[in-house]
């Protein structure tokens, strides 16, 4: 039998991939150009007996979603710019206090109100390092509808097993864009929920670093109960300011990803088996490149692709691998210059390096790129 | 028999940060009078506070407990009881988190009538940060911020909530010990929002920039000037002039958010059922 198939606009493939890993629970306030998420999540949650709660603020929808799924829930929010600039304060509490939660970045123009039916990437140092405080982030960054709707599942699953906050960095024209899905039966895709705690409620401590680099996540409501502060703390959830716990707790968090970045990573490479110029891009601007691509090996040029998927932890092993393969990196990227700092961070100096960037509202042209190729070659 | 607080504070946890004097400690002993008396299972019950001094409250006591970031209580506290509809759900904090930081999760807590108890203690400060001036800072006081006195009017907590929709609206001060957890219990047992502000005193940030000599002086000035509402009734303007009403100021049966949804919910998953 044939799949379920459908004509869907990228922000309703992320409500409906949010469905199929189990979300429960949506919070948000309504912005363009996300809004579509929120409106599908409305009508579909309750299909699943999940709820939807519009906030009163981009903060109040933050910290619904987080009260959520301390109590057990799936959760997602979505936002643009604006919003997620007001929703760092409690990205840094979902990182510190550990609670998994998926928060969908639709990337317009900006700084500030910017423009709000405009396309941009410029989001992405955000993403990194956008909350207060040394922290781990995790973010994936889709380039098709079909892919957003995968990688909302996979985004899910990175929340729950990291029981971390973790970002879909989307731009406004795949977020709009129409394209067919193909929509995965149940079991095809993995749907992975948090790890319980494997001891009882009198031996559970909900930061233990005993169970892992991830200790289990009970819910809130249930045998178990525990305390939960933004404020340094020791295994036991409690504040402290002792040197050596806090320490110790700060570094487990940000190893828990660093130590996984390969599982977290996903790459996908185009003609780079013999590239003399890797282009790196993601999001809308990786499928100008894969065209630019085309039609430069067409002209006899040795052009590949690299394209981060997981865009946080950017993919550094694999980068400066190709930094030493090629002679030439170009950076292509709606913004002035942000993703091409992880490629400089990764190759340290060891093939040129160069972007193009853009920021008026228009996506990159295959032309733009090809130009800055045939530039630095 | 006295009354066995030790029931519901978790083991190691006191001394607690609050100055000698204040009064946090009495609403928190209220509060626990008022858990027991509605017979509240520990793990069905949380509490959620902002930040500040009186924030730091739920790590003292042994339920589900959620020290929230500034201002945000409301807001985690709606999607924890949206997230589980049967569990007991009480925010705690003080008026700086709750009304200034913390106004518009505040209010809109109080539009939705959801199912909260929310124990807001008003001592006119910001306590933790060292006595800046609050939107409760009565005018003409002196805070840290406010060397030559506050020019600020004052937000009135209650009228503020009755205002915004809470559908059980009660006052008192911690001069009313026995009072606390009476309000509190009714507060809990009442299907709706509920708020229950209880005027308080910081002798350390609030009393000494204003010439109280002693935290008895603070506690009396609030004896003096609370009138219960019934009393009140039989009073004329010129006699509560300068005074506060306490008791339940408002209570009234509206629906309740997560009933609401659950209607919703039901309505989309069985469309031909009435």
């Amino acid at each position: 039998m044939a799949k379920k198939s459908a004509l869907l606009q990228g922000n309703e493939a992320c409500a409906h991939g949010a469905i199929y890993a189990g979300c429960t629970f949506f919070g948000g306030y309504p912005i363009t150009p996300s809004s579509e998420i929120a409106e599908v999540m409305s009508k579909l949650l309750p299909k699943v007996g999940g709820k939807f709660i519009q906030m009163e603020d981009e903060i109040g929808a933050m910290a619904a979603i987080i009260g959520a799924s301390l109590c057990g829930h799936k959760v997602l929010d979505a936002t643009s710019g604006p919003g997620m600039s007001l929703k760092q304060e409690l990205m840094g509490y979902a990182c510190i206090a550990e609670v998994p939660c998926v928060i969908v970045n639709v990337m317009r123009g900006g700084p500030s109100t910017g423009m709000p039916t405009g396309p941009s990437q410029s989001d992405v140092m955000q993403a990194k390092w956008g909350t207060h405080g040394d922290h781990a982030a995790i973010a994936v960054a889709p380039a098709s509808c079909q892919e957003i709707f995968s990688e909302t599942v996979r985004a899910f699953n990175l929340a729950e097993t990291y029981r971390m906050p973790v970002q879909i960095l989307v731009d406004e024209i795949i977020a709009h864009m129409r394209e067919k899905i193909v929509f995965p039966e149940p079991g095809e895709l993995e749907v992975v929920s948090r790890r319980k705690p494997e001891v009882g409620p009198d031996q559970y401590k909900p930061f233990d670093p005993s169970f892992g680099d991830v200790p289990p996540l009970a819910a809130m409501g249930s045998d178990y109960r525990f305390h939960v502060t933004g404020l340094n703390k020791a295994p036991d959830g409690f504040p402290t300011t002792k040197a050596e716990l806090v320490d110790a707790e700060e570094r487990r968090q940000i190893r828990k990803v660093n130590d996984h970045a390969a599982a977290i990573e996903k790459n996908e490479e185009y003609l780079m088996d013999d590239a003399e110029v890797a282009i790196v891009a993601f999001g809308i601007s990786s499928r100008s490149a894969r065209m630019a691509v085309d039609i430069l090996r067409g002209e006899g040029v040795k052009a590949g692709l690299f394209r981060p998927i997981t865009i946080w932890p950017f993919p550094e092993k694999r980068v400066a691998e190709i930094g030493r393969q090629v002679k030439a990196i170009v950076v292509p990227e709606m913004n002035l210059g942000q993703l091409i700092h992880a490629v400089e961070r990764s190759t340290k100096g060891s093939c040129i390096l160069d972007g193009v960037g853009r920021v008026d509202g228009e996506p990159l042209t295959p032309d733009q790129i090809m130009d800055k190729v045939k530039e630095v070659l | 028999m006295t009354f066995d607080y030790e029931k519901y504070i978790r083991p190691g946890k006191l001394p607690h940060i609050w100055c000698p004097g204040c009064g946090h400690g009495i609403v928190m002993k209220g509060l626990i009078r008022a858990i027991d008396k509605c017979g509240l299972q520990k793990n069905r019950t949380a509490i959620v506070s902002g930040i500040g001094c009186a924030s730091r409250l739920p790590g003292y006591v042994d339920f589900n407990t959620v020290h929230t970031a500034h201002g945000r209580a409301a807001a985690f506290a709606t999607g924890m009881k949206m997230a589980d509809p049967d569990m007991t759900v009480i925010c705690t904090g003080g008026d700086g988190d709750g009304v200034a930081i913390g106004g518009n999760h505040f209010i809109h807590a109080c539009r939705r009538n959801i199912d909260l108890t929310y124990v807001i203690m008003n001592n006119h400060i910001y306590g933790m940060t060292g006595g800046q001036f609050s939107p409760c800072t009565p005018t003409d006081a002196f805070a840290s911020t406010t060397p030559y006195g506050n020019p600020d009017p004052i937000f009135d907590i209650s009228k503020l909530a009755i205002g915004a929709g809470a559908t059980f609206v009660a006052r008192t001060t911690a001069y009313h010990a026995t009072q606390i957890d009476k309000l509190i219990t009714e507060g809990i047992k009442h299907k709706g929002m509920a708020v229950i502000e209880v005027l308080d005193c910081c002798p350390t940030s609030y009393g000494r920039r204003n010439k109280f000599r002693s935290v008895v002086e603070m506690m009396k000035q609030h004896k003096d000037i609370a009138v219960p509402v019934t009393a009140a009734a039989k009073m004329s303007e010129e006699q509560l002039a300068g005074k506060i009403l306490t008791g339940v100021l408002h209570k009234e049966n509206k629906p309740e958010y997560c009933e609401q949804y659950a209607k919703l919910i039901n309505k989309v998953q069985n469309p031909t059922s009435k």
